[in-house]
Protein backbone atom coordinates (compact mmCIF):
# COMPACT_ATOMS: atom_id res chain seq x y z
CA UNK A 1 0.00 0.00 0.00
CA UNK A 2 1.35 3.51 -0.92
CA UNK A 3 0.67 5.98 1.12
CA UNK A 4 -1.04 9.39 -0.40
CA UNK A 5 1.82 12.01 -1.83
CA UNK A 6 1.79 15.71 -1.81
CA UNK A 7 -0.52 16.95 -4.59
CA UNK A 8 -3.55 15.10 -3.71
CA UNK A 9 -6.65 15.91 -2.55
CA UNK A 10 -7.00 15.06 1.39
CA UNK A 11 -9.99 11.62 1.78
CA UNK A 12 -12.10 13.60 3.63
CA UNK A 13 -13.29 11.41 7.07
CA UNK A 14 -15.79 11.48 9.88
CA UNK A 15 -14.19 10.21 12.90
CA UNK A 16 -14.54 9.92 17.36
CA UNK A 17 -13.00 12.68 18.77
CA UNK A 18 -14.68 11.75 22.35
CA UNK A 19 -17.56 9.13 22.86
CA UNK A 20 -19.85 11.40 21.81
CA UNK A 21 -18.39 13.90 19.63
CA UNK A 22 -17.72 13.52 15.97
CA UNK A 23 -15.03 15.37 13.90
CA UNK A 24 -15.27 15.70 10.09
CA UNK A 25 -11.62 16.74 7.78
CA UNK A 26 -13.65 19.01 6.21
CA UNK A 27 -15.16 21.30 9.17
CA UNK A 28 -11.57 22.51 8.98
CA UNK A 29 -11.38 24.31 5.82
CA UNK A 30 -9.58 27.26 5.95
CA UNK A 31 -7.14 26.10 8.65
CA UNK A 32 -4.37 24.02 7.99
CA UNK A 33 -4.41 20.37 9.70
CA UNK A 34 -1.50 17.76 10.31
CA UNK A 35 -2.89 14.48 10.57
CA UNK A 36 -0.56 12.35 12.64
CA UNK A 37 -1.12 8.65 12.38
CA UNK A 38 0.12 6.73 15.19
CA UNK A 39 0.20 2.72 15.16
CA UNK A 40 -1.36 2.69 19.23
CA UNK A 41 -2.42 4.64 22.45
CA UNK A 42 -0.03 3.83 25.10
CA UNK A 43 2.97 2.67 23.07
CA UNK A 44 6.13 4.67 24.38
CA UNK A 45 7.10 5.97 21.05
CA UNK A 46 4.10 7.22 20.40
CA UNK A 47 3.92 8.71 23.66
CA UNK A 48 6.80 10.58 22.77
CA UNK A 49 5.88 11.96 19.50
CA UNK A 50 2.46 13.17 20.69
CA UNK A 51 4.12 14.89 23.73
CA UNK A 52 6.13 16.74 21.30
CA UNK A 53 3.41 17.81 19.12
CA UNK A 54 1.25 18.34 22.15
CA UNK A 55 3.76 20.85 23.77
CA UNK A 56 4.14 22.43 20.05
CA UNK A 57 0.07 23.57 19.82
CA UNK A 58 0.98 27.22 20.09
CA UNK A 59 4.11 26.92 17.44
CA UNK A 60 1.67 25.22 15.00
CA UNK A 61 -0.69 27.66 15.57
CA UNK A 62 1.63 30.68 14.30
CA UNK A 63 1.27 28.81 11.02
CA UNK A 64 -2.56 28.48 11.21
CA UNK A 65 -2.58 24.68 11.57
CA UNK A 66 -4.15 22.11 13.81
CA UNK A 67 -2.32 18.79 14.30
CA UNK A 68 -4.77 16.14 15.16
CA UNK A 69 -3.37 12.29 15.99
CA UNK A 70 -5.52 9.41 14.31
CA UNK A 71 -5.27 5.44 15.39
CA UNK A 72 -7.14 2.21 15.14
CA UNK A 73 -7.81 2.55 19.44
CA UNK A 74 -11.47 3.27 20.65
CA UNK A 75 -12.67 6.76 21.54
CA UNK A 76 -12.69 5.64 25.21
CA UNK A 77 -9.60 4.16 24.77
CA UNK A 78 -8.16 7.47 23.80
CA UNK A 79 -10.02 9.14 26.10
CA UNK A 80 -8.32 7.37 29.12
CA UNK A 81 -4.91 8.18 26.94
CA UNK A 82 -5.20 11.87 27.19
CA UNK A 83 -6.29 11.58 30.39
CA UNK A 84 -3.26 9.63 31.96
CA UNK A 85 -1.02 11.78 29.26
CA UNK A 86 -2.06 15.26 29.84
CA UNK A 87 -2.65 15.72 26.58
CA UNK A 88 -4.87 18.74 24.73
CA UNK A 89 -4.49 17.21 21.24
CA UNK A 90 -7.52 15.64 19.57
CA UNK A 91 -7.14 12.04 18.88
CA UNK A 92 -9.76 9.85 15.97
CA UNK A 93 -10.86 6.97 16.46
CA UNK A 94 -10.29 4.74 13.09
CA UNK A 95 -12.31 2.30 14.68
CA UNK A 96 -15.21 1.10 12.72
CA UNK A 97 -14.95 0.22 9.60
CA UNK A 98 -11.26 -0.53 11.47
CA UNK A 99 -8.64 1.28 9.57
CA UNK A 100 -10.66 2.70 6.75
CA UNK A 101 -8.95 6.15 6.82
CA UNK A 102 -5.77 4.65 6.92
CA UNK A 103 -6.29 2.95 4.29
CA UNK A 104 -7.77 6.15 2.39
CA UNK A 105 -4.54 7.57 2.54
CA UNK A 106 -2.78 4.52 2.00
CA UNK A 107 -0.88 4.11 5.20
CA UNK A 108 -2.69 0.84 6.77
CA UNK A 109 -0.31 -1.99 7.55
CA UNK A 110 -2.78 -4.87 7.38
CA UNK A 111 -1.35 -7.76 9.02
CA UNK A 112 -0.57 -5.88 12.30
CA UNK A 113 -4.11 -4.04 11.67
CA UNK A 114 -2.57 -0.83 12.84
CA UNK A 115 -1.93 2.11 10.99
CA UNK A 116 2.02 2.92 9.96
CA UNK A 117 3.13 6.39 11.79
CA UNK A 118 2.80 8.70 8.65
CA UNK A 119 2.54 12.67 8.95
CA UNK A 120 0.08 14.60 6.40
CA UNK A 121 0.35 18.45 6.12
CA UNK A 122 -2.68 19.51 4.80
CA UNK A 123 -3.59 22.97 3.61
CA UNK A 124 -6.84 25.21 3.69
CA UNK A 125 -8.19 23.93 0.76
CA UNK A 126 -7.67 20.42 1.76
CA UNK A 127 -5.22 19.96 -0.09
CA UNK A 128 -1.71 17.26 1.27
CA UNK A 129 1.02 19.30 0.80
CA UNK A 130 3.78 17.50 2.77
CA UNK A 131 3.71 13.67 3.33
CA UNK A 132 5.93 11.27 5.16
CA UNK A 133 5.54 7.57 6.50
CA UNK A 134 8.39 6.99 9.25
CA UNK A 135 9.99 3.75 10.07
CA UNK A 136 7.29 2.24 12.64
CA UNK A 137 9.72 2.13 15.94
CA UNK A 138 11.38 5.98 14.97
CA UNK A 139 9.61 9.20 16.16
CA UNK A 140 9.77 11.51 13.43
CA UNK A 141 9.94 14.18 15.39
CA UNK A 142 8.72 17.89 14.38
CA UNK A 143 11.18 19.40 12.53
CA UNK A 144 9.51 18.25 8.99
CA UNK A 145 6.22 19.36 9.50
CA UNK A 146 7.47 22.75 10.69
CA UNK A 147 9.66 23.07 7.61
CA UNK A 148 6.44 22.36 5.30
CA UNK A 149 4.83 24.97 7.33
CA UNK A 150 7.20 27.37 6.98
CA UNK A 151 7.12 26.45 2.90
CA UNK A 152 3.64 26.75 2.48
CA UNK A 153 3.91 30.34 4.62
CA UNK A 154 6.55 31.21 2.13
CA UNK A 155 4.18 30.70 -1.62
CA UNK A 156 1.26 32.07 -0.06
CA UNK A 157 3.04 35.36 1.41
CA UNK B 1 19.87 15.76 12.25
CA UNK B 2 22.56 17.64 13.22
CA UNK B 3 22.50 20.37 16.00
CA UNK B 4 20.77 23.28 14.54
CA UNK B 5 22.19 26.13 17.22
CA UNK B 6 25.87 25.86 18.15
CA UNK B 7 27.28 26.66 21.29
CA UNK B 8 27.58 29.84 22.12
CA UNK B 9 28.08 32.51 25.22
CA UNK B 10 24.14 31.69 26.27
CA UNK B 11 24.80 28.14 27.07
CA UNK B 12 25.38 26.42 30.61
CA UNK B 13 28.77 25.15 29.70
CA UNK B 14 31.24 23.05 32.47
CA UNK B 15 34.76 22.17 31.20
CA UNK B 16 36.98 24.32 28.84
CA UNK B 17 35.68 25.90 25.30
CA UNK B 18 38.99 23.72 23.52
CA UNK B 19 37.95 20.06 25.33
CA UNK B 20 38.47 17.57 22.49
CA UNK B 21 34.69 16.91 22.38
CA UNK B 22 31.03 18.29 23.20
CA UNK B 23 27.97 16.92 24.87
CA UNK B 24 24.58 18.84 24.92
CA UNK B 25 21.71 17.67 26.66
CA UNK B 26 18.46 18.64 25.81
CA UNK B 27 17.03 17.75 29.22
CA UNK B 28 13.66 18.49 31.48
CA UNK B 29 14.20 18.43 35.12
CA UNK B 30 11.37 16.79 35.54
CA UNK B 31 11.76 13.85 33.34
CA UNK B 32 12.97 10.72 35.24
CA UNK B 33 15.05 9.33 32.90
CA UNK B 34 17.00 12.89 32.96
CA UNK B 35 17.41 12.41 36.52
CA UNK B 36 19.17 8.92 35.76
CA UNK B 37 20.80 10.78 33.47
CA UNK B 38 22.35 12.93 35.52
CA UNK B 39 23.96 10.91 37.32
CA UNK B 40 26.00 8.96 35.14
CA UNK B 41 26.84 12.16 33.72
CA UNK B 42 28.57 13.32 37.29
CA UNK B 43 30.91 9.97 36.41
CA UNK B 44 31.16 11.19 32.46
CA UNK B 45 32.61 14.60 33.78
CA UNK B 46 35.05 12.70 36.45
CA UNK B 47 36.09 10.75 34.07
CA UNK B 48 36.76 12.58 31.16
CA UNK B 49 38.02 15.82 32.56
CA UNK B 50 39.12 18.38 30.63
CA UNK B 51 38.36 16.81 27.40
CA UNK B 52 34.73 17.05 27.75
CA UNK B 53 32.91 20.14 27.44
CA UNK B 54 28.89 19.76 28.22
CA UNK B 55 26.73 21.79 27.46
CA UNK B 56 22.44 21.87 29.06
CA UNK B 57 19.66 23.10 27.82
CA UNK B 58 15.75 22.90 28.24
CA UNK B 59 13.90 20.78 26.73
CA UNK B 60 10.50 20.70 29.41
CA UNK B 61 7.52 18.75 28.12
CA UNK B 62 5.38 20.92 30.54
CA UNK B 63 2.22 19.23 29.12
CA UNK B 64 3.16 16.14 31.04
CA UNK B 65 5.42 17.42 33.19
CA UNK B 66 3.86 20.12 34.81
CA UNK B 67 6.68 21.75 36.78
CA UNK B 68 9.09 20.87 34.21
CA UNK B 69 8.86 24.55 32.83
CA UNK B 70 8.57 26.73 36.31
CA UNK B 71 12.19 24.66 37.65
CA UNK B 72 13.67 25.49 33.75
CA UNK B 73 13.24 28.99 34.80
CA UNK B 74 14.12 29.03 38.23
CA UNK B 75 17.16 27.51 36.72
CA UNK B 76 17.99 30.25 34.76
CA UNK B 77 17.26 32.68 37.55
CA UNK B 78 19.43 30.77 39.85
CA UNK B 79 22.59 31.23 36.64
CA UNK B 80 21.68 34.98 36.53
CA UNK B 81 23.03 34.83 40.31
CA UNK B 82 25.61 32.57 38.60
CA UNK B 83 24.40 29.43 40.40
CA UNK B 84 23.11 27.84 37.11
CA UNK B 85 25.20 24.32 37.94
CA UNK B 86 24.39 24.43 41.77
CA UNK B 87 20.71 24.98 40.97
CA UNK B 88 20.61 21.95 38.24
CA UNK B 89 22.15 19.69 40.49
CA UNK B 90 19.97 19.96 43.28
CA UNK B 91 16.86 20.15 41.42
CA UNK B 92 17.60 16.55 39.85
CA UNK B 93 18.71 15.34 43.14
CA UNK B 94 15.12 16.61 44.82
CA UNK B 95 12.96 15.14 42.06
CA UNK B 96 10.89 13.71 43.66
CA UNK B 97 10.16 16.84 45.81
CA UNK B 98 9.59 18.89 42.95
CA UNK B 99 7.16 21.65 43.92
CA UNK B 100 7.25 25.72 43.74
CA UNK B 101 8.06 25.24 47.04
CA UNK B 102 11.07 23.00 46.93
CA UNK B 103 12.53 25.71 44.35
CA UNK B 104 12.19 28.65 46.65
CA UNK B 105 14.23 26.17 49.58
CA UNK B 106 16.68 25.13 47.08
CA UNK B 107 17.07 28.98 46.31
CA UNK B 108 17.53 29.61 49.50
CA UNK B 109 19.98 26.86 50.32
CA UNK B 110 22.13 28.42 47.32
CA UNK B 111 22.32 31.71 49.09
CA UNK B 112 20.59 33.40 46.61
CA UNK B 113 19.46 37.09 46.58
CA UNK B 114 15.60 35.86 47.00
CA UNK B 115 14.20 39.20 46.12
CA UNK B 116 15.70 39.11 42.48
CA UNK B 117 14.98 35.49 42.43
CA UNK B 118 11.30 35.71 43.35
CA UNK B 119 11.08 38.57 40.79
CA UNK B 120 12.64 36.58 37.74
CA UNK B 121 10.70 33.37 38.78
CA UNK B 122 7.09 35.57 38.88
CA UNK B 123 8.11 37.84 35.94
CA UNK B 124 8.95 34.85 33.86
CA UNK B 125 11.77 36.63 32.56
CA UNK B 126 13.88 33.18 31.56
CA UNK B 127 10.50 31.81 29.90
CA UNK B 128 11.43 33.39 26.36
CA UNK B 129 14.77 31.41 26.51
CA UNK B 130 13.94 28.21 27.53
CA UNK B 131 11.19 27.90 24.61
CA UNK B 132 14.49 29.39 22.41
CA UNK B 133 16.12 26.14 23.75
CA UNK B 134 13.07 24.09 23.11
CA UNK B 135 12.62 24.71 19.18
CA UNK B 136 16.37 24.61 19.49
CA UNK B 137 16.16 20.68 20.38
CA UNK B 138 12.80 20.20 17.78
CA UNK B 139 14.69 21.75 14.87
CA UNK B 140 17.79 19.74 15.83
CA UNK B 141 15.43 16.27 15.67
CA UNK B 142 15.09 16.03 19.01
CA UNK B 143 12.19 14.11 20.20
CA UNK B 144 12.09 13.52 24.02
CA UNK B 145 14.62 13.84 26.65
CA UNK B 146 17.28 13.51 27.46
CA UNK B 147 18.40 14.03 24.03
CA UNK B 148 22.31 14.15 23.33
CA UNK B 149 24.35 15.46 21.03
CA UNK B 150 28.31 15.03 20.75
CA UNK B 151 30.08 17.37 18.56
CA UNK B 152 26.85 18.61 16.84
CA UNK B 153 26.04 14.98 16.18
CA UNK B 154 23.04 13.27 17.54
CA UNK B 155 23.75 10.16 19.82
CA UNK B 156 21.44 7.54 19.81
CA UNK B 157 22.93 5.10 22.14
CA UNK B 158 22.40 4.04 25.83
CA UNK B 159 22.68 6.89 28.25
CA UNK B 160 24.67 5.10 31.36
CA UNK B 161 28.20 6.53 31.93
CA UNK B 162 30.16 3.50 30.51
CA UNK B 163 27.96 3.76 27.00
CA UNK B 164 28.61 7.85 26.96
CA UNK B 165 32.23 7.55 27.69
CA UNK B 166 32.85 5.20 25.13
CA UNK B 167 31.17 7.26 22.65
CA UNK B 168 32.75 10.63 24.05
CA UNK B 169 36.57 9.30 24.02
CA UNK B 170 35.44 7.99 20.81
CA UNK B 171 34.81 11.48 19.50
CA UNK B 172 37.41 12.79 21.01
CA UNK B 173 39.93 10.91 19.27
CA UNK B 174 38.32 11.03 16.34
CA UNK B 175 38.75 14.83 16.63
CA UNK B 176 42.32 15.24 18.33
CA UNK B 177 44.73 13.18 15.98
CA UNK B 178 47.14 13.33 18.75
CA UNK B 179 45.03 12.60 21.66
CA UNK B 180 46.06 8.67 21.78
CA UNK B 181 49.72 9.56 22.38
CA UNK B 182 48.46 10.52 25.74
CA UNK B 183 50.21 13.71 25.63
CA UNK B 184 47.03 15.33 27.68
CA UNK B 185 47.81 17.36 30.68
CA UNK B 186 45.39 16.46 33.29
CA UNK B 187 43.96 19.73 34.68
CA UNK B 188 41.17 20.12 37.59
CA UNK B 189 38.05 18.44 37.41
CA UNK B 190 35.18 19.77 35.47
CA UNK B 191 32.64 18.86 37.89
Amino acid sequence: MEALKAGVRAPEFELNATPDQRIKLSDFHGQRVILVFYPADWSPVCGDQLALYNELRDEFAKHKAMCIGISVDGAWCHAAFRENRGYKLALLSDFEPKGQVARDYGVYRSREGLSERALFVIDEEGVIRWAYVSPIGINPGADGILKALEEMDRSTS
Amino acid sequence: MSLAKPVDDNDHVLGASDAAVTLVEYGDFQCPHCRAAHFYLKNVLATMGNDLRFVFRHMPLSQIHPMAQLAAEAAEAAGAQGEFWPMHDAIYENQDLLSPALLTRLAQRLGLGMQQFADDVGSHRFLAKVKEDFMGAVRSGAVGTPSFFINGEPYEGSFDDESLIDALRFAAQARAPHAAKGLHVRGPRAH
